[in-house]
Order: C-alpha cells, then structure tokens, then sequence
C-alpha cells in the first residue's frame, strides 16, 4: 500500500497532465511550450483518418518546437483573429493510463474534454490524447503529444483554433 | 447572402444546372474501391468497376430509398442494402432480391439497378456531375479554366493522386464568401499577418521586400465564371522553386524538376508551372490552390449561413518520400483548419455573415481595380464570378459582360516590372 507521502506513478503523471490543462485554461502558452523537449512534437490528426502519419499522410497540426513556439506566438498576438478576444476553455482530464518503456520514458494515454466558449456559442472538442513523457531534473518533459479528435469533422469550431 | 429564397434558387437555378465537383480519380484506384460525397445536396458515391471504370451513384436504394453506401470510403465487390436486403454489384446491376418471386413474373431487375446522375465526365482526373442532362460539356465549360488546370496536372510525370487524409470544416457563412475569399489577394497582408511574420520570422522572405510589395500578380476571369489570381512565388513550392525552409538537401531534386520542366514545355511554361501560384475557382464552388502546396477545396452549401467545406492535398504519385514530406510540412503551416491562416479566413467570413445580420448594410463593394489592368490584390476575380452567378440566377447559362482581360504573368521580367512598380 502506499502512503498519502508517495503518489503512485500515475497519480504524478495526472497532476501533470492537470498542471498542464491548467497552463492551457490560463492562456499560459509560453509556459506550456517549456513543457516539451527540444525534441519534441506536438500533432494533431485529420478527422477522417485519427491514425495519420504526418510524413505521408495530411493531418491538421504537426509542430515542431520551432513552429509550436511560433504558434504560441501567433496565439498571443492579438492577430490571430479566430482567437482574439480569447476564447475560455475547460479541460476534463480522465482514464489516465501509464505505461513505463524503458530509457525514462513514459507512454500515457488520456481521455480529454475541453470546452470552447466564444461569440455566443459553446462546444465541445472530444478526443485522446497520448503522450511520451521524459524524465529530467525531477519533472516531466512532453517529447511527443498527439491529439487525437473524436468528431467526424470540425462542424462547430471551423478549426483546430485552440491547443487540444 | 442571408436570404432563403435566393438560397433555394441558388440551388435550382446554379447547384442543379451547372458541372459540379465530385471527385478525383485516384481517390478509387483499385476495382472494387469507393468513396461516399455529398454533390449539391444530393448522396452520392462512386466506384471503380471491375473495367477499370469510374461509375457514379445516387446513393439511395431504388427499392425505397434507404442509402446503400454507409461508409465514406472502402472497397467492396457488392454492397447490400440493409434495409430489406437488395444488393448491387460495384457495375450497379440488382444482383439480389429476397424473395423476388412475391413481385410476380414481370418484375424486371434490369430496371432496378443504381440511377446514375445525369452526366458525369471528367478532365484530367478530376470528375464532374451535372443534375442537368442538357449541360453543356465539361470542357467546353471549364473554359479557360481547363488550361490552368492542365498547368497543374502537367507538373508531374506520374499524373497526381490525392494524399490520404482530408481537412472537413464547417464555416456559419454563405458559401460565396468563400469564393471571394478564395481569391482575394487583398486580405492577405491584413488577415494573415501573424503568417507573414512566422515566415519572416524564419528568414524565409525571399524576395527581401516588404510583404505587401511582394503581393503583386494579376486576376483574370477565364470565362463561365471561372476566374483565378496569378502571383509571382511568394516562399517556395515543391515543383519547382526552392527555399530555404525547404533545406539544402532539397535544392538538386528541386533543380531537377525545374530542369524537366523546361526540357519538357519550353523556359515560359515552365516558368509559370514553377515559380508563379495560383488561386482557381471552377465555378461555383471548386476552389484550387496552387501555392505552396496544392490543395483542392470543395463547398457544398447547407445554408444561407452555413457550408461544409472539405479540403484535400494533391501531390504528384512520383515524388520522393522526403519531397512529400516537405510539401506536407510546406501545406501545414498556411493551410487547413490547424494551420496559421485557415482559422483566420473562417473567422473573416463568419465575421461577415454576422454583420449581414444589420440588413442596412445591403451591398458588399467589389470595385476594387476596375479602372487599371486588374492585380491579384484586386476585385476582377470576385466580379467574374458575381457576373456568372447574375446570369444563372436569371436563368441565363452566360453572361456577356467582362472587365478588359489582363494577360497572364508570362515572363520573368515581367514579374519583375510587376514588384518594381509595386514598390
Ligand atoms: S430500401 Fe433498400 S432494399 Fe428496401
Ligand atoms: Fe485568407
């Protein structure tokens, strides 16, 4: 049995995930960018085929820090008009699962809600999200995050204007 | 742009007269293979046969109407209603009754099979509709169109297919918006600034001037509605101009192409496939962006305030695994729902839509270089379109006014009078 003092490995991983839909609600992109490793990735796949390969195959999102840095930018600008005024979101986070591969790093799988509000309107986006997870310096890194949508299309948003 | 009257004229009178997209080729390569659309309000699908042959279906069962195809896409060598369980084979014949005996002797199946639309026909892989069986033919309608699709399709040796994967969206405006914004060269500095600046940000201005003296190229309407802005290259395109952002390792292939190009159809033609882009819209609602990647946008009206929108990539079937990469890459950061752009156009024309909504502001101004040779950056474009759809809705298959056509950019030089006098 462990101790309230020794949180399990997915009850660390959780209150990361919740860390980061936190940073996310807030608007804090640039902090939620230092989330990932230099390495990192961040994609999103097409409605239509949720296992896409972004080498071969056309998905919505497939960052790199580069781009995810310039994405936290555009988002933070003022200019990027499908976002600005900003929209409020609520993440739900939930069926976390962990599974250790070797090297330090983590494979993660969760269940995501988030609620997008803006101009009037309110929906959802509703999907998974798996993760690779790095250890260092006592913390979690992102080095890959995909998001995979669960809608047929995007019917209510237009786009994938917010970070699922 | 608000009203339910027009919007059901619209349908008669444009979606049910006109060619309309369905599809292209590649998208059922192998026999058996099918794809689920919705053409002009209409459920469709079509097939490869065992022939080799493209077939299209009105996707309702000619028993008591329940829709045959129940999936987007797949491959199936008969498909079986389930409502009462008659099927057909991929050529449409009735194959299948339970129970046949109970219609008597003269029920006949050969009168049974799948209805096709009226008309299909197709150019260069790309297939047409028309609900219209007194249409004229497709390449007579394409018009001038046809040669700029040919621009497109010429690029590759192999013919293109169509990449795995499509951007489905929903815009709440009218779907002419988006054909004006399709081809509106004057947003793109406004709207897309946090682009332009991503770009630059990446020391990917080439042309090291500022971005609206770059923005230069001219609008032309190619006739039936058709119409298309063509601007020097702005950063790179895969066929065949290359980039920085694309990396070194690129350049020779790049080189390469080029080179066929010109070995191919001549220094001009070959200038223009490579290093000028392309906004094409077949009207009324097909939208082909030859840019920085090519994509093929098709519009299908829900509403007067409502369309969905379906996006594809095409790409050459002989690029190199690594080209493919760089065209995928090249595509995301402008285009599509995740892009750096995209979202911003949807935001524009739903901003627009609602706007309508004050019913005082009753005309949208489309002026913009009626008095000078027409630039990319002006309105001939939407005009050209606006003209064709006047017509249609007064029941006229043409219209007879134009603005003066401008010339297509030919030659090099001629951009660069085009950027000088732009500054
Ligand atoms: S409706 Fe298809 S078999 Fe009856
Ligand atoms: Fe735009």
């Amino acid at each position: 049995m462990t101790t309230a003092s020794q949180p399990t490995l997915r009850e660390q991983v959780e209150d990361f995930l919740f860390k980061e839909a936190a940073l996310l609600d807030d608007w804090r992109l640039d902090d939620w960018v230092d989330l990932f490793t230099d390495d990192g990735r961040y994609v999103v796949p097409t409605t239509d085929l949720p296992d896409g390969d972004p080498q071969r195959d056309l998905v919505f999102i497939d960052d790199d820090i580069t781009r995810l840095r310039a994405r936290a930018v555009r988002l933070n600008s003022r200019h990027a008009h499908r976002e600005y005024p900003w929209s409020r979101t609520r993440r739900f986070i939930s069926n976390v699962r962990v599974e250790e591969t070797g090297d330090g790093e983590l494979a993660v799988s969760s269940n995501v809600l988030v609620y997008r509000f803006r101009a009037g309107e309110g929906n959802p986006y509703v999907g998974s999200v798996h993760y690779i997870l790095r250890r260092g310096g006592g913390a979690f890194r992102i080095a890959y995050r995909r998001a995979v949508l669960d809608l047929e299309a995007l019917s209510w948003h237009g786009a994938v204007s917010i970070i699922f | 742009m608000t009203s339910d009257e027009l919007f059901q004229r619209e349908r008669e009178f444009i979606f049910s007269r006109c060619w309309i997209y369905l599809g292209h080729e590649s998208e059922v390569e192998r026999p058996g293979d099918y794809r689920r659309r919705t053409v002009a309000g209409r459920p469709l699908f079509f097939t490869r046969g065992r022939d080799g042959q493209v077939r299209v279906f009105l996707n309702s069962c000619p028993h008591r109407g329940a829709l045959i195809c129940r999936r987007d896409e797949g491959n199936a060598e008969v498909l079986q209603c389930f409502y009462h369980a008659w099927s057909f084979n991929m050529d449409g014949d009735l194959i299948g009754v339970p129970d046949q005996e109970a219609y008597g002797p003269h029920f006949d199946r050969d009168e049974l099979g799948l209805k096709e639309p009226p008309r299909v026909e197709s150019y260069r892989g790309f297939y047409f509709v028309s609900f219209n069986s007194h249409v004229e033919d497709l390449v007579s309608y394409l018009a001038d169109a046809k040669e700029y699709l040919d621009l497109i399709v010429d690029q590759t040796e192999a013919g293109m297919r169509v990449v795995r994967g499509s951007n489905k969206y929903t815009m709440k405006a009218n779907w002419k918006l988006l054909v004006e914004n399709s081809l509106d060269g004057y947003h793109l500095v406004p709207t897309h600034q946090t682009y332009l600046d991503y770009i630059s940000s990446l020391g990917a201005d080439d042309s090291g001037q500022t971005a609206s003296a770059r923005i230069v190229g001219k609008a032309r309407a190619l006739g039936n509605g058709h119409c298309v802005i063509e601007s020097p290259v702005r950063s790179g395109r895969p066929i065949a101009h290359w980039h920085p952002l694309f990396g070194e390792e690129a350049r020779e292939p790049i080189a390469r192409i080029r080179q066929r190009l010109v070995d191919e159809y001549g220094e001009e033609r070959a200038f223009r496939m490579a290093d000028t882009s392309r906004n094409l819209i077949i009207y009324p609602n097909l939208v082909i962006n030859d840019i920085m990647a090519i994509t093929v946008r098709y519009f299908e009206p829900l509403a007067p305030d409502n369309m969905e929108v379906t996006a594809w990539h095409l790409a050459p079937r002989e690029e190199s695994e690594s080209m493919l990469a760089t065209r995928l890459d090249s595509f995301l950061t402008f285009l599509g729902p995740g892009g750096f752009a995209t979202p911003d156009d949807v935001e524009a024309l739903e901003s627009c839509q609602t706007g309508f909504r004050a019913t005082e502001t009753e005309w949208s101004d489309i002026s913009r270089g009626m008095l000078r040779p027409a630039k990319s950056t002006d309105e001939l474009q939407m005009r050209g379109f606006w003209r064709q759809w006047h017509a249609n809705m007064q029941g006229f298959t043409h219209t007879n006014v134009q603005d003066a056509p401008a010339p297509a950019i030919e030659t090099e030089a001629e951009v660069e009078l085009a950027l000088a006098s732009d500054n």
